[in-house]
């Protein structure tokens, strides 16, 4: 099977190469050639499919001739996680780039089959470089071949990490990458662009979608990664400015700023140096992403080990950057702006702004990732920024996000009269006084200046984007006729990209203020009680009742019964533990081993939409490790039928005696011996329900913690709202031409402005203006289409 | 005002703000960093500056201490003497003997390094290693 996958994995890289060849020696139009590459694609995906499915089949059949299976499974591990340990191996995740981007290049290209005639055959060309490059280091570069051997085949694996065993860590990896490889799509159709100097929005209306879809999943993957630090790690932070963070954070933000900026050469013609420039930084930032994983140049709770492909890495980034430096400045000419800014008010500059704040976001984030390397060229001393001071910059820049996330919904396209942006403005603005005024009244908000500005901010936006659906509804149900429920649903599905991004605003709005009260307001006490003792933490109070164990094969659980006191009333009880394994691979043996494995906690969590109690346990395990030695040292003393054990010492010593001579006895002594091993450990291990001693508990009283979970499962919502194909491309009409997208592209333009003309948000004679612009614009189009 | 005017004011304000923010950048990062340096090398620092270390925490010298734990961290290579370490509160889940810590804190005048609380960073079980640490 693993000469097999080579020899698919070989023949992957082949098609890569040839289908880039093909679609360059096809670029000037030949149809043929274009096909033959198209299909080589295809072909190329299909052999990735075929090696990821030939790994997954080793890993579910617990194939230990495969290193890659030896080395990250074993036959304990649950199927569940078979299935997702392929990536959590260096080659693996290599093998995972290469599979997702042959996903992503097919969709792309299958999706243009009959457009960009040109431009294609260039994307087609870097797409097939970088999965080339990828496909390579996997069979080329040391130490990451996924289909190496072993041989003899060992008789078990080494097992996955159990801090990995969470249900979020089997997808948060996947996530995270097809988030960084769908980026390669837009990329590789700006780079497309820049060749054949196409510089209009094809490019992008091209590979939007991919642009959202890579956006999105990145997304779901910082939030599943934030949720597992939150219940997993026993630190009870859910970010903290880690090297690996904001190395997944950064090319997010920069994605964010891309969506909207295109939007804007869409509408406008408008910002093309700067869209093609966001989409390499993106590009860049997603490889460096997979490159700080990797490389360990940093010190990150993330890093890991082996560098071996991280200078390969690194010079991919290098050309990558180079060369598209390269390519826009030589290309300037062509990208200067069909139009320039109308007015300061307008949705255009507002997005200008929005990009400079993430932007800057990211400039900073950028800077304190790698300052220690930055701070060893200058002082020669590595040095390393905190969460403060990461905090300090990101936190007024994410206020100000706020308040233009909800700015930028208010304001038409081109420019806004004074009068319509006094009516579009008046209610959030009274949302805004209103809430920053009780908030400073009647709670303590008003001692942290900056979460008070977010929350008033937000309260403008949230207002701002009601005001949005409500007065759009209102302007439908009177241009159609059509009662208020299904006038919302008509104007969100006939309006899914406006709408839905206006949902992805909300969403991220709810997110920040869950992330500033849960930073801000935050409660966090560590605390040592013996069990019956109590303690009291913001008006709660919380008592040690019962110490608990658990034991299994693999692991000691040494836990706490909790309960929980609201104003007198028991409101809940908590079980916090500390799960103690042993080493993979050592599922039997002498009790202590359970001490010298892994240990994960089990956090206590009573969740609320108003707050979230947090516990986490540190046992004291001293006693019952001291009864592990002494239950070891007397095991051994029985085997070997030292005076004074019992006789049934004698009996297993015997038997394991003869099976060290005869291996057909050996499953009756191990039997015997997990049996009589199991009952010592539990007995050890109850030793702590008595022992009396104390536990450091460490309490987190989290406000409105649970909203950050919401806001991002909303803004991923809106996300699919924004992605859905709207009814004419599902109704069969696929196959668009070029034209037929200009077309419709500007029939939504002029429907946006009868929208917000009707909305309220444009005066009648700023729609006059703009409904006669855009109608010229809309004939002449049509004037140059062929007549069919 | 004329449209090439007002562009040209905005453009100098777009820029000076930029250079503004860079400048406030550099100078906070230089002045609020903490210097990385391993256990060997804190041997002879000077009480009291606070510094970030990096090490290997010594397997089997993980002690209760009051309510916080004491051990101690040699270089990440192995080499070099290591350091007696003290920290109060509860440690990130893959604390343990032979892993590689980050911690912030300062030499106290025993010559122990107390760090500060909710500094103490363990790096992740490397998942992408084949080779087992133990």
């Amino acid at each position: 099977m693993a000469s097999l996958g080579s020899a698919l994995l070989g023949l992957a890289f082949l098609a890569a190469l040839a289908a880039g060849a093909l679609a360059i020696a096809g670029r000037k139009g030949d149809e043929r050639l274009l096909r033959l590459s198209r299909r080589t694609v295809y072909g190329f995906c299909a052999l990735l499919t075929a090696c990821v499915v030939i790994i997954e089949i080793a890993f579910l059949g617990d194939d230990f001739s495969f290193n890659i299976v030896q080395q990250h499974s074993s036959i304990e591990t649950p199927t569940g996680y078979k299935m997702a340990a392929m990536w959590s191996s260096q080659e693996g995740s290599l093998l995972l780039w290469a599979f997702v981007l042959s996903i992503a290049a097919s969709a792309a290209l299958y999706a243009t089959r009959n457009k960009l005639r040109d431009l294609v055959p260039w994307a087609t060309a870097v797409m097939m470089g970088v999965a080339a490059f990828f496909t390579g280091l996997m069979l080329f570069a040391p130490d990451v071949d996924p289909f190496a051997t072993l041989d003899p085949a060992p008789v078990d694996g080494v097992g996955l990490n159990p801090l990995l065993q969470h249900p979020s860590m089997m997808i948060h990896p996947p996530m995270l990458y097809s988030g960084y490889v769908a980026f390669t799509v837009p990329f590789a159709f700006a780079i497309g662009a820049l060749v054949t100097r196409r510089l209009d929005a094809e490019w992008i209306r091209a590979t939007r979608r991919f642009a959202l879809i890579a956006w999105a999943f990145l997304g779901l993957g910082l939030l599943l990664g934030a949720r597992w630090s939150y219940t997993e790690l026993g630190w009870g932070g859910y970010w903290a400015w880690d090297p690996v963070e904001n190395a997944a954070l950064m090319p997010w933000l920069l994605g964010t700023a891309f969506l909207h900026s295109i939007m804007v050469q869409e509408k406008r013609g408008m910002l093309k140096v700067w869209n093609a420039s966001l989409i390499v930084g993106t590009f860049s930032m997603a490889l460096l992403g997979t490159f700080l994983v990797r490389s360990g140049v940093l010190q990150s709770i993330h890093a890991f080990g082996d560098n071996t492909v991280g200078p390969y890495i690194l010079g991919l980034i290098g050309v990558v950057l180079v060369g598209s430096t390269a390519l826009i400045v030589s290309r300037l000419d062509d990208l200067r702006s069909e139009k320039r800014i109308d007015s300061l008010a307008s949705r255009e500059s507002v997005f200008l702004v929005n990009n400079f704040l993430l932007v800057g976001m990211t400039a900073v984030i950028f800077w304190g990732t790698f300052f220690p390397l930055i701070s060893e060229l200058f002082t020669g001393e590595k040095a390393s920024l905190a969460a403060p001071w990461f905090d300090r910059y990101t936190t007024p820049l994410a206020i100000l996000l706020v308040l233009f996330t909800g700015i930028g919904p208010l304001l038409a396209w081109r420019r806004v009269s004074w009068e319509s942006a006094k009516r579009v403005f008046r209610l959030p603005l009274i949302a805004a006084a209103v809430v920053a005024l009780a908030l400073a009244v009647f709670t303590d908000a008003a001692d942290n200046l900056w979460a008070l500005a977010l929350f008033a901010f937000a309260a403008f936006a949230l207002t701002g984007l009601a005001q949005e659906f409500w007065t759009g509804t209102a302007a439908r149900k009177r241009l159609s006729g059509e009662p208020g429920g299904q006038a919302l649903v008509g104007l969100v599905s006939r309006n899914r990209r406006r709408y839905g991004g206006y949902v992805v605003h909300v969403g991220i709005v709810v997110l920040l203020v869950g992330v500033a009260a849960s930073s801000s307001f935050q409660t966090n006490r560590d605390v040592e009680l013996r069990p019956g003792e109590s303690t009291t933490i913001d008006g709660r109070t919380i008592t040690y009742v019962k110490p608990t164990v658990s034991v299994d094969q693999e692991k000691l659980g040494f836990g706490a019964l909790l309960r929980v006191e609201e104003d007198g009333k028991v409101v809940d009880t908590l079980r916090p533990s500390r799960q103690f394994f042993r080493p993979t691979g050592q599922e039997t043996g002498l009790i202590s081993t359970y001490f010298a494995g892994e240990a994960t906690s089990e956090v206590g969590l009573r969740t609320g939409l108003g707050h979230d109690l947090w516990v986490a346990e540190q046992p004291n395990v001293a006693a019952v490790q001291r009864g592990a030695r002494l239950a070891d040292k007397g095991f051994q003393a029985c085997v070997r039928g030292e005076p004074g054990t019992p006789p049934q010492c004698k009996a297993l010593g015997a038997l394991m005696r003869s099976a060290a001579a005869n291996p057909s006895l050996r499953p009756q002594a191990f039997e015997q011996i997990t049996k009589l091993q199991g009952l010592a450990a539990e007995n050890v291990a109850k030793t702590f329900l008595t022992s009396n001693a104390p536990s450091t508990f460490k309490i987190i009283v989290n406000p409105l913690v649970m909203w950050m979970w919401i806001g991002g499962i909303i803004a991923l919502a809106g996300a699919l709202i924004a992605l859905w194909p709207s009814r004419g491309r599902r109704r069969g009409a696929l196959v668009r031409s070029e034209a037929d997208a200009r077309k419709e592209a500007k029939y939504r333009e002029i429907r946006d402005a009868e929208l917000d003309h009707a909305a309220g948000k444009l005066s009648d004679e700023d729609f006059a203006a703009l409904d006669a612009e855009l109608r010229d614009e809309a004939l002449e189009i049509l004037d140059r289409e062929p007549i069919a | 005002m004329d449209p090439q005017r007002k562009r040209k004011i905005r453009l100098v304000v777009a820029l000076s703000t930029a250079v503004l923010l860079a400048v406030a950048l550099i100078y906070t990062s230089f002045s609020a960093s903490t210097e990385a340096k391993e256990p060997s090398q804190l041997l002879s620092a000077t009480p009291g500056t606070s510094y970030e270390m990096t090490g290997r925490v010594v397997k089997g010298s993980i002690k209760r201490d009051g309510a916080g734990i004491a051990f101690r961290v040699a270089d990440r290579d192995g080499g070099g003497q290591s350091l007696p370490v003290t920290y109060e509160g509860t440690v990130p889940d893959p604390f343990r003997g032979g892993r590689e810590i980050v911690l912030t804190g300062a030499i106290a005048s025993s010559g122990v390094f107390v760090g500060e609380p909710e500094t103490l960073i363990t790096k992740c079980p490397s998942k992408f290693t084949t080779k087992s640490d133990g």
